[in-house]
């Protein structure tokens, strides 16, 4: 399948072309300029596979939870592209590509980024015989002093999340086998999560392709500001 | 339109796009609280004739439950509402993506997360159909939205700009060419009216029902100041006056009357200094048109002072339709398609919450 990826959730930005058998991605931690790199890294990867758009058989993207102008920015990208060429998308976990970038050898996975404003975005994940990783428990989203995790473990914590709140997670989470900080959701994993529902058939078409925020409460009513 | 044709006619002579200029253009607005789509073929002799559709969603009653515009709220609103406004006019114009000759989004000022939204889906289609995408100035939208009417003003013209997030007094010399004569140096005409419309109880977004609760109040039993008009230039500052009228509100007994006196004050206290500036502006450009534009553009009682102001003075003034007063995809799809015949495209996608009109190369 020919299938091009796309993951802005977090401070990476990366795009990934699947062609046959071979994955070709760009990434790059690039605060505020995700809006300037997604399409010349398109561009540079279909060029690279001697590709032209139109043989793209679906977009594949990050759906978040992360940042959420990121989110969006990668959503509404999709959006586009799969319209305009009328090609089915598959919607990601960014939380479920970060899980992929385990790479201690761990089974069980803690998925943790950073969420700003005191929380992280949290999921758990059990490596699969196809090493994909499989949910182990919702999102979630909240202070690292409230995350609680499923039967399991001992856990590698990927993500953001431990980098800002190693201690307070540590103390939820109990047998800590590995951890990285500095990784990110990547537009490669993507792709690859997104391939079976591609073979499925289970894309939707561009407008059902949303963001997944997790945090959806984002302002006071009036009712709620005690003004009615 | 001679002259506009001309001057238009000029930029397209060297035009890597003629082809493509007869082709329909896209324009997407989504810099604020509308999602505005439009699909417009670019007919230099009548551009309102090239307006194949055009579609809109407010999303004032989402954010009248917050007494104002969420900048998070608006931004995930686009996201939804987006792709079938696209598919809508799209249909209505019984077009395909395909017959598409290029893709015009609102690039600025506006709000970051919203603008993004409409940008890179903007982008994204432009990019899979091969086809040149510009970012336009929202501001020049609004400048540019008396051309989709029947006999349309030829630059030079004077253009007041009145709406929730601008109140300026901009010089038209040419498409492109645009010199700002007065700003607010507070408060919008519109804000102002929203958040007086506030203090004395009416429901977001007030403004309107302020100018509707105006109409049965009084002329003459409240007095408020004419803000800056007692010195020279064009500038606006409308938060002043904001807070006269909380005085009077507080001071008075709170009636019905009292109310509608109230906004009657206040709102030919916004007028006059409007139509005070107005021609002003005209007497020292020697311009001759005047374009109203914006939400504010909407007042009935603004619209008949200046139309009075005009026949007095011996200028004309021009009113687009009311739902291309406000924010809409169809200035968007127009400004766009005038930059795309003349040549112009841009290739990065950068937004820019704050961009001076004056900053714009000519088409």
């Amino acid at each position: 399948m020919k299938i091009l990826a796309i993951e802005t959730s977090t401070e990476a930005c990366s795009v990934a072309l699947v062609h046959g058998e071979e994955i070709l991605a760009r990434s790059e931690l690039a605060p505020r300029r995700h809006g300037e790199l997604v399409l010349p890294m398109a561009d540079s990867l279909l060029a690279e596979a001697g590709m032209s758009r139109q043989a793209l058989e679906g977009i594949a993207v990050g759906r978040g939870p992360g940042a959420f102008t990121g989110v969006r920015l990668a959503i509404s990208l999709a959006q586009g592209m799969a319209m305009a060429l009328d090609l089915p998308v598959v919607t990601v976990s960014s939380l479920q590509a970060l899980a992929m970038e385990e790479d201690a050898g761990s089974d069980d996975i803690l998925a943790v980024i950073d969420a700003r404003m005191g929380e992280v975005y949290a999921a758990a994940y059990r490596r699969g015989a196809d090493g994909l990783p499989e949910s182990l428990s919702d999102e979630w989203v909240g202070p690292p002093a409230s995350l609680t995790v499923p039967p399991g473990g001992p856990w590698s914590v990927v993500g953001t999340g431990w980098a800002t709140y190693a201690a307070q997670l540590r103390e939820r989470i109990g047998s800590v086998a590995a951890h990285d900080g500095a990784c990110y959701p990547q537009a490669r994993n993507v792709a690859l999560l997104a391939l079976p529902a591609f073979r499925a058939g289970k894309g939707v078409s561009a407008e059902h392709a949303l963001p997944v925020y997790l945090r959806d409460k984002v302002a006071l009513t009036l009712a709620e500001q005690g003004k009615h | 339109m001679g002259k506009l044709a001309r001057l238009i006619g000029r930029a397209v002579n060297y035009s890597v796009s003629i082809l493509q200029i007869s082709k329909p253009v896209l324009g997407i607005e989504t810099s604020c609280d509308e999602t505005g789509v439009a699909l417009l073929r670019w007919d230099r002799e009548n551009p309102g004739r090239g307006l194949l559709s055009h579609e809109l969603f407010s999303q004032v009653r989402l954010h009248a439950e917050y007494g104002g515009v969420v900048p998070e709220l608006a931004s995930r609103d686009h996201v939804r509402k987006l792709l079938p406004l696209v598919r809508k006019a799209l249909a209505d114009a019984g077009l395909g993506l395909s017959d598409l000759g290029g893709v015009a989004y609102t690039a600025g000022p506006g709000l970051v997360g919203a603008l993004l939204v409409g940008g890179a889906a903007a982008r994204a289609m432009a990019w899979a159909l091969g086809i040149p995408a510009i970012g336009v100035h929202h501001m020049e939208g609004h400048l540019l939205a008396p051309l989709l009417e029947d006999d349309p003003p030829e630059p030079p013209f004077v253009a007041l700009l009145v709406s929730g997030g601008h109140s300026m007094l901009v010089e038209v010399q040419g498409i492109g060419s645009y010199r700002i004569l007065g700003d607010t140096l507070d408060d919008a005409a519109g804000e102002a009216f929203d958040k007086t419309a506030k203090m004395m109880g009416l429901p977001y977004p007030g403004g309107p029902a302020l100018a509707k609760l105006a109409e049965q109040g009084r002329s003459g039993v409240y007095k408020f100041t004419r803000p800056m008009t007692d010195r020279p230039g064009f500038d606006f500052s409308f938060s002043g006056l904001k807070t006269q009228v909380l005085m009077a509100w507080k001071a008075s007994d709170g009636s019905d009357q009292a109310r509608a006196d109230i906004a009657r004050g206040f709102e030919e206290a916004i007028v006059d200094t409007l139509a005070i500036k107005c021609r002003r502006a005209l007497a020292a450009t020697g311009a001759g048109r005047l374009v109203i534009a914006g939400g504010v553009g909407a007042n009935r009682r603004l619209r008949a002072q200046l139309a009075e102001a005009g026949a007095a003075d011996g200028f004309r003034v021009y009113f687009p339709r009311l739902e291309f007063c406000t924010d809409n995809g169809a200035m968007i799809a127009l400004a766009g398609a005038i930059r795309l015949a003349a040549g112009q495209h841009d290739d990065t996608l950068v937004v820019q919450p704050r961009w001076s009109l004056e900053t714009l190369t000519a088409a």
